[in-house]
């Protein structure tokens, strides 16, 4: 049984300056340098950025999923209900997978084992974190395709991966993921790979079995439509940093960073048709060589000298409202906010 | 007047089948497109996975050959054209393809990428034709010293760029563009819209743009075809199409994709099942099974594309070729 969360603001995890690097040949490479977010119980945050931000990895270190070898979490704190998941062992690791906190990814034909029937990994996972027998497994298999709105699930259990469409792929990874009811439920580009009706229909599927089983979600994704959709609070990340957090009424009405400024923008349709988009200029520089200071400022329209010497810190610049860029303060947010 | 004119163009796939193809199933990926596209503007085609769009794209350039129909481009019947004939015109017709990573030749360095096209179609060479590819990749954001570097130099952006800079090369009319942005990032592919559109204004260029994305292709678009299991549904100018909707899978398609507003959280039109196999498409229109306002006769019958303007639906309940339903009611 579940003992009561002692947390005293209902935060179910709590990562504190979060640092994960990969030690590869060509040196250290710092993919998640120093974020800090909370995740209150049964609510949704997104985690939003561009390929090689670092959201993934932010997941995977706190899943502990990282290639061993290569990658570990070299700093920080992963708050879990209180206890620091980076000072578990390998075995402490194990129950806490599955059981508190699951996962699912980007690319559901690569995350299911093609030559095991649906009900057999469904039931794996049941199995092997919940100690039940077979036939138990097996209804629990059933049970979960009947949640996740699989049609006829007692047919199904006996299909194989490859003959399922990428939308009943991923309901199946869902399943097996909230077999054994987490707490936490951390989705990596979980409609990416799909279209967007199936899209629409995952994602409501999400949200509601996340209000009927009282889940928490780390929502990781690239599109700002998405997060603004789903989310409760967004976290904007950038060259392994948090640039910017805020509710999702207030980051997308306005925006302080330049750089989610840029992505907001680079939106096509978000505002005027046809007219030019302001597009960031260049390219995410290369984590082997993030600039000194402000990691954006080689992009930035506002940067100066002093953008260079030292990072800046992430600022509360109106209630509940994060930035962390040396051109923006408190004196940008809106009159309003600041009364409120 | 038309550049393109495409009439009653099908592509069938064998699929399956044993020896000799006996028993084989077909997959039709094309079945009976009739569109045009103007001279120098940006036609988009939007669908999901598996709808044909590509294939039509690849038809129209005969990477693919079609199976049926015509395909008419500046007056001269293109699915007529030998294989000399229709090198000739390909110097009008190019393509840019999804994956920058698999469309660019690795043991290739990106100056022989980009004039490769120019020594085929004898346009330039020598000094001449380095001197004009250096012209170009500056013109697409490159610089002089990614002449001589190998593709795997690049990042997806400069890939893209590249591509683009290939499709110019030859002095191109009209580009297929096949999900030119989609594997980029959205502040690179914000970079590459731009340099779509500014080069469209230089060089007078006509588009026929995929993608599956619908406020990219209502960024870039003149006029929309939605297509499903290998037919259009619906065509109209960009406006109407976002603000006027006619077919409800263009309806669903377009309250499926999530805004970046959450103040506008819409009720969505959740679409149930998946797209059906175009192996066997469902009978009648093919989208009925799927459809919440299907009605007996939709089953029945393959609902005509049907105009009224600039505007046309293929669809029995709503938009100008209604005949059941409410909106009949009011005509």
């Amino acid at each position: 049984m579940r003992q009561e969360s002692i947390d005293l603001m209902g935060v179910l995890l709590s990562v504190r300056d979060l640092q994960t690097s990969f030690f590869t040949s060509d040196g250290e490479i710092r993919a998640v340098d120093g974020v800090t977010f909370d995740i209150d119980e049964g609510a949704t945050v997104g985690l939003v950025g561009e390929s090689g931000c670092g959201k993934s990895v932010t997941a995977l270190s706190i899943m502990r999923l990282l290639s061993r070898g290569t990658g570990r979490v070299v700093g920080g704190e992963i708050l879990y209900r209180g206890e620091n998941l980076a000072e578990y062992s390998e075995a402490g690791m194990r129950r806490i997978r599955g059981n508190e906190i699951s996962m699912i990814f980007q690319e559901p034909m690569t995350s299911l084992n093609p030559v095991f029937t649906i009900g057999e990994q469904i039931g794996e996972a049941v199995r092997l974190h919940q100690g039940v027998s077979a036939r138990e497994a097996r209804n629990r298999a059933v049970e979960m395709l009947r949640l996740v709105k699989i049609a006829e699930p007692e047919k199904r259990i006996k299909d194989y991966p490859h003959q399922l469409s990428g939308g009943m792929r991923q309901r199946v990874m869902i399943a097996i993921a909230l077999s054994c009811n987490p707490r936490l439920l951390m989705a990596d580009e979980p409609t990416t790979a799909l279209d967007v009706t199936i899209q629409a229909q995952i994602l409501d599927l999400i949200g509601e079995l996340q209000e009927r089983l009282g889940m928490a979600v780390l929502l990781i994704t690239h599109d700002l439509g998405v997060v603004a959709q789903q989310a409760d609070d967004v976290a904007v990340m950038y060259a392994g940093r948090i640039v910017e957090r805020a509710k999702p009424e207030i980051i997308f009405s306005r925006p302080m960073h330049p750089y989610t400024v840029g992505l907001m923008n680079s939106v096509p349709g978000a505002t005027g048709k046809r007219r030019r988009l302001e597009a960031i200029p260049g390219i995410v520089p290369s984590p082997l060589d993030w600039p000194s200071g402000c990691r954006f400022r080689t992009r930035c329209t506002r940067a100066d000298d002093a953008c260079a010497h030292s990072p800046p810190e992430l600022v509360e610049v109106e209630p509940g409202h994060w930035v962390s860029c040396l051109k923006v303060s408190a004196a940008d947010a809106p009159v309003l906010a600041v009364e409120a | 007047m038309a550049l393109l004119e495409i009439r009653n163009l099908k592509k069938h796939f064998p699929v399956g089948g044993g020896f000799l193809g006996r028993g084989a199933e077909t997959v039709k990926a094309v079945d009976g497109v009739t569109l045009s596209v103007e001279d120098g503007e940006t036609l988009g085609l939007v669908g999901e996975s598996g709808c044909g769009k590509s294939t039509l794209g690849r038809c129209i350039i005969r990477l693919i050959e079609p199976s049926d129909g015509q395909i008419v481009f500046d007056g001269q019947d293109v699915t007529a054209l030998d294989a000399d004939d229709m090198r000739v015109l390909r110097r009008r017709m190019q393509i840019i393809f999804q994956d920058p990573y698999a469309s660019l030749n690795p043991r290739m360095r990106v100056g022989e990428i980009v004039g490769e096209g120019m020594q085929i179609h004898k346009l330039a060479k020598g000094g001449e034709l380095r001197d004009r590819v250096m012209q170009l990749l500056a013109r697409v954001g490159l610089r002089e010293e990614h002449f001589d570097r190998y593709p795997h130099e690049f990042s997806g952006g400069q890939r893209q760029r590249i591509g683009v800079a290939r499709a110019l090369a030859v002095n191109a009319q009209f580009i297929v563009a096949d999900e030119a942005v989609s594997a980029l990032d959205v502040s690179i592919q914000a970079q590459i819209l731009n340099l779509l559109q500014d080069l469209q204004e230089e060089f007078k260029l006509t588009y026929f743009f995929i993608s599956h994305d619908l406020r990219v292709v209502e960024h870039i678009s003149d006029r929309v075809a939605v297509m499903y299991l290998g037919k259009l549904v619906e065509i109209a100018p960009a406006e109407a199409i976002y603000a006027n909707a006619q077919h409800p899978y263009t309806r669903a398609l377009l309250s499926a994709a999530p805004l970046p507003d959450p103040s506008r959280k819409t009720e969505r039109m959740v679409l149930q099942g998946d797209v059906p196999s175009p192996i066997n498409p469902p009978s009648g229109c093919s989208f009925h099974p799927r459809c919440p306002f299907a009605e007996k006769i939709c089953s029945e019958v393959e609902p005509a594309l049907v105009r009224d303007g600039d505007h046309s639906v293929a669809c029995h309940v709503f938009g100008p070729g209604a005949t059941v339903g409410r909106a009949a009611e009011t005509v």
